[in-house]
């Protein structure tokens, strides 16, 4: 069965989300990757304000293609999430929601998942023209130098997901034999 | 000696077409490999996935959009025929204006940075690419190209092996770096092994057996025999499509050799995602 869920996420959502759950996501996101959590975490170490407000946010670990005349944006799948695990958690206690990416976390973030509240979301790797297709809109809200770093604000409907790892911490990531 | 004279310009284009297409268009190797794993596929998930990913494919090559938004840094091997003169150019300049016109004609995203440590400045048209070249005889040059994702470049890794480590140590190797990668370099995964040669004449080889159709075994048939094998060893680890549990955690490993030192037996495993981009091409 798959859910259906609109961004902003609610607590009532994110309780309700198990890891395993398919889900199609519809609502705005913020996309950030390693340039950008790396200028937003020494912000924060900083304790400066953050160019965008995170509270409540979802993030989705993505650099997208650039898009041809007549695409909203280009292919746009998610990134290894592992290497933004070392910002994650500062983020998290700023009231970050949601991350969408690919791959593992570390416990580190899992342990900061729960405390918070958090789910995180698997993309499929590599569907990235598949999954542009679900992306209505892209605007960019800060750090328009780092180009496809930049943080954008994606306008989703049906976006394609699986809950990765869910707020209790339990995970669907194999972990092989 | 005849020697055959090239124009910059019909270089440049050659490259610049390898890298649109490949960047659209994946190839029949991956295509067949990919519908045989979903045939054979016994998780629902992991049968799901594999059915995305198709479906992923025909969009890009529908459109003539990128199959993945890492459409990687460029790599080469060139075999340079030396009876070949370039003409109104140079080689080098005419294969890296190629990869920078294909980036940007071609809507493929700028992934490379100008300096890794310090500035980290994109370049904005994937350049510098890598270009390995060999110089052979004849009048013609082989291109031999790929673009590299580095969501699964960031999984691979060498050893130094010693003589006495054996087959079985090169194979736990290549399985114990593919079991750390896990889920993280976009499994169902392609994986390169280079054997022998040196520290980087091992790389080397692994980067090159991405780039060999996996539908193609090596010629040699204990190597053959250790690709189906390892292949079969990968694909009982149960990663599976996405790393979301499954029978297919990879669609093929090609192994390639060279002689090496009486000391040593380096061993070098370049992980690739399923979007094993590669084309080749004759001028």
């Amino acid at each position: 069965m798959i859910k259906r869920i609109t961004l902003p996420l609610s607590e009532e959502v994110i309780k309700d989300l198990k890891a395993g759950d398919s889900v199609l996501i519809s609502g705005e996101m913020l996309t950030g990757r390693d340039a950008a959590h790396k200028r937003l975490h020494e912000l924060i170490e900083k304790g400066e304000e953050l160019p965008v407000d995170i509270k409540g946010e979802t993030i989705y670990y993505v650099g997208p293609a650039p898009a041809k005349p007549g695409h909203a944006v280009g292919p746009a799948g998610p990134t290894s999430s592992y290497r933004m695990d070392k910002y994650a958690p500062a983020l998290l206690d700023r009231g970050l929601k949601g991350m969408i990416g690919k791959g593992k976390r570390s416990d580190e973030v899992i342990g900061s998942m729960i405390k918070n509240g958090c789910v995180y979301f698997a993309a499929i790797g590599g569907a990235a023209a598949l999954i542009s297709r679900s992306i209505k809109s892209c605007e960019t809200l800060a750090y328009e130098d780092l180009g496809t770093e930049a943080i954008y604000r994606f306008t989703v409907e049906d976006f394609p997901a699986i809950v990765a790892i869910d707020c209790y911490g339990n995970s669907v990531l194999a972990k092989g034999n | 000696m005849e020697i055959r004279t090239i124009n910059a310009a019909e270089i440049t284009g050659a490259v610049k077409k390898l890298y649109m297409e490949m960047n659209y268009y994946i190839g029949n190797d991956i295509s067949d490999a990919l519908k045989r794993a979903e045939e054979t596929e016994s998780s629902e998930t992991g049968k799901a996935v594999l059915c995305q990913l198709m479906e992923n494919n025909r969009i890009a090559a529908d459109e003539e959009i990128p199959i993945c938004q890492d459409t990687g840094m460029a790599v080469m091997f060139v075999e340079y025929g030396e009876r070949v003169v370039i003409e109104n150019g140079s080689f080098e300049d005419a294969v890296q204006e190629g990869v920078r016109l294909a980036y940007i004609d071609g809507y493929l995203r700028k992934s490379v940075v100008d300096d890794p440590v310090f500035d980290r400045i994109n370049t904005k048209d994937n350049t510098p690419a890598i270009i390995y070249t060999t110089i052979v005889p004849g009048d013609k040059i082989h291109i031999l190209a790929g673009c590299k994702g580095f969501g699964s470049e960031n999984m691979s890794a060498i050893k130094m092996l010693t003589p006495s480590a054996g087959i079985e140590g090169v194979k736990k190797f290549i399985l114990d770096t593919v079991r750390y990668a896990g889920p993280n370099p976009c499994p169902p995964i392609v994986v390169g092994i280079g054997i022998g040669g040196t520290f980087e004449k091992a790389a080397m080889l692994a980067k090159k057996a991405t780039l060999r159709p996996i539908n193609k075994s090596n010629p040699d048939s204990r190597y053959a025999e250790l690709e189906n094998e390892l292949l079969s060893e990968i694909n009982k680890m149960g990663f599976g499509p996405a790393g979301l549990g499954g029978d297919n955690t990879a669609l093929g490993v090609n192994v390639e050799y060279f002689p090496t030192h009486i000391a040593g037996m380096p061993v070098a495993v370049n992980i690739c995602c399923h979007a094993a981009r590669h084309k080749e091409t004759v001028i």
